[in-house]
Order: structure tokens, then sequence, then C-alpha cells
């Protein structure tokens, strides 16, 4: 196959790979009540699968990342979230220096 | 159809200090750049970001194809990546469901879903009549959804003025939105309990086993945390 066709084909299936879990998603929805244990069980499993993903992307990044130092990741994780804590949940704040620091100490 | 003074309401969440704009743009803006490395094309790389918006499972799926991984590695990396996007959609469409709109609002709208309007939407639904609560998430959706291809096409075009330092830096704010966002979020203690034992538990058990990490940390921690809630009522 040549290169273009590949990836067309792996867009194609990384689309479909990700809209299957969407759609059984949006068809559990419809039988799921806000007040049930059942939905109250999906919130935590929800937020901690995604603290899992944001554990897992600080610690052991995968691409680009990965070229900067594991306690300069922390540190620049624990800055921001004390200045969003700080300016009251200010989020524009915390994300551009975030990228300003990050970027000056990677460089360094 | 669509109620339009809702849905731009939805779709104003793009402004604001709260705004998911600049984490949006950075992230995608080096996706753009990652996938021009990748061998893709303009085209190729603005349909990626249209048709799957879910950054992890693109990166999974552009370093796949640069390792030269198969067809079918990379439809369950992919999948077991964004697995995620199930419990979310099961934790967030409950409270827009309205039995006067139609059902292929959410059908369709369900390819919105992704952390940044998740995150919003869960944010701020309280605020919207729980009739149009899913026109507002339309508007979020569009919003998000649009940012995102505009700004894979930015970084495809920008890729070359673009030096390590700075990719690495629109790296980071990324995961450091997301963590404000659910630190935000940590409004009772399963919450809380999810948020922690999550991150703690995601690397951990990454440590064994990498593709599925994501999804035995999120069930673990969640349930742990959702009998903790059940225990001490709340």
């Amino acid at each position: 196959m040549e290169s273009s066709q590949i990836i067309i084909l792996a867009i194609v299936v990384t689309s479909l790979a990700t809209f299957i879990s969407r759609l059984m998603g949006a068809i559990t929805s419809q039988k799921v009540s806000v007040e049930s244990k059942v939905f109250n069980w999906f919130n935590c499993v929800a937020y901690s699968t995604l603290a899992a993903l944001l554990g897992r992307m600080i610690i052991f990044p995968a691409g680009v990342l990965s070229e900067s130092t594991l306690i300069i990741r922390i540190l620049v994780v624990f800055i921001c979230i004390s200045i969003f804590i700080y300016t009251k949940k200010n989020l524009v704040l915390p994300t551009i220096i975030s990228a300003i620091i990050l970027s000056v100490l990677t460089s360094v | 159809m669509i109620n339009s003074k809702v849905f731009f309401q939805g779709l104003k969440s793009l402004q604001g200090s709260r705004s998911p704009a600049i984490p949006l743009a950075a992230c995608f803006i080096a996706l753009g750049a990652l996938l021009k490395d990748a061998g893709f094309n303009l085209q190729q790389s603005a349909a990626s970001s249209l048709f799957t918006y879910a950054l992890p499972g693109q990166l999974v799926m552009a370093e796949s194809l640069l390792v030269g991984a198969s067809i079918l590695n990379i439809f369950i990396a992919v999948w077991l990546v964004n697995f995620r996007l199930y419990p979310m959609t099961v934790s967030l469409f409950p409270l827009l469901v309205h039995k006067s709109q139609p059902k292929w609002k959410y059908y369709l709208s369900c390819h919105f879903l992704a952390v940044s309007s998740w995150l919003i939407a869960k944010d701020s639904y309280k605020k919207i009549d729980k009739k149009n609560r899913i026109d507002f998430w339309i508007g979020v959706g569009v919003g998000t959804w649009s940012t995102a291809i505009l700004m894979t096409i930015a970084g495809y075009l920008s890729a070359e003025y673009l030096n390590k330092d700075m990719m690495v830096g629109l790296a980071i704010v990324n995961p450091v939105y997301f963590f404000c966002m659910m630190i935000g979020a940590m409004r009772n203690i399963s919450i809380s309990i999810a948020v922690i034992l999550g991150t703690i538990l995601g690397p951990l058990i990454y440590l064994y086993s990498a593709e599925w990490s994501l999804l035995f940390a999120g069930l673990i921690a969640g349930t742990v945390a959702f009998l903790f809630g059940e225990k001490n009522g709340v």
C-alpha cells in the first residue's frame, strides 16, 4: 500500500475507534438516570480515568514533552496550580505561564 | 430546531478567564506540526482533527505510524486510550437529556465530547434551563471542535517556525489546563478521591501495562471513590 493510503486508513480507523466510545456513551446515557448510583459511579470513573491520563502525561509523556525532565514538569504543574488557586480560578494565566516557564527551563 | 440563544451562550464559553481556547490552540498547533513530521499532508491533518477530535488518540496514531504499527494495532491502541470518552459521555449526557429534544441531537453531538468541552459542560450545565442544555452543549462543542481543526491547520503551516523548546512549551499547556480544571471540580470527597487516586494509579499501573493502564486505573480509582462516597453519604 502507498503511504498516503495507509495514512487515510489510519485516520478512518482512529476516528472509528474513538467514535465507538462516544456513541456507546450516548446510547447508555438514554437509560441512566441522574439520581441513580450507576450515574455516580460513572462520574467517579470518568474523573479518575481522566486523572490517570493526566498523571501519565506528566510522569511518562509521549512525544515532544519527553524532551523535558520530570522534575521540571512536576515543578511547572505545581507552580501553575498555585497560580490557578491564587488567582481565584483564572485558567488563562496559568496555562500561558506554563508554556513560558517550561520553554525557558528546557532551553537552559 | 436549535435554540440559537442558548447555542451562542455555549459558543461564548470560548471567551473569558476560563476559556479553553488557549490550551486547545496550543495542543492542536503542536499536533499539526507533529502530523507534518509524520508525513501527513494538510488535508489529512485537518481531516484527522475533524473526524477524530481526541488528542491522545491522534498522538497514538501518529506515533504508531512512525514506528510502522499495523492498522489493527492502531485501532486497539486508540480504542484503549480513548475509552475514557465512554464513562465521560455517560457522566455528562444524562444531565443534558430532555424528552422534548430529538435523539439525533445526542447521537450526533457526542462527537464533540472531549476533555475540554466535557469540563466546561460539567462546570456550567446548572446555569442552563434543562430543556435547552443539549443546545448549549452543541454550542460548546462546535466552538471547541472548530478551534481544534483550525489550530491543527495553523500548526501544520507554521511547523517550520516552531523550534523544539517552543513545542515542549506548547505540549505542557494542555495537561496544566486540565489539572487546574479538575482541581476546580473537586467539590466533594468522592470526586477528590477519584482525581487524586487516578493521578497516582495512572502512571503506577503504566509501569506494568502501558496499554491497559488508563482503563484499570480509572476503574479502580473510580470504584474506590464511589464506594467511599456511598459509605459516607456524599
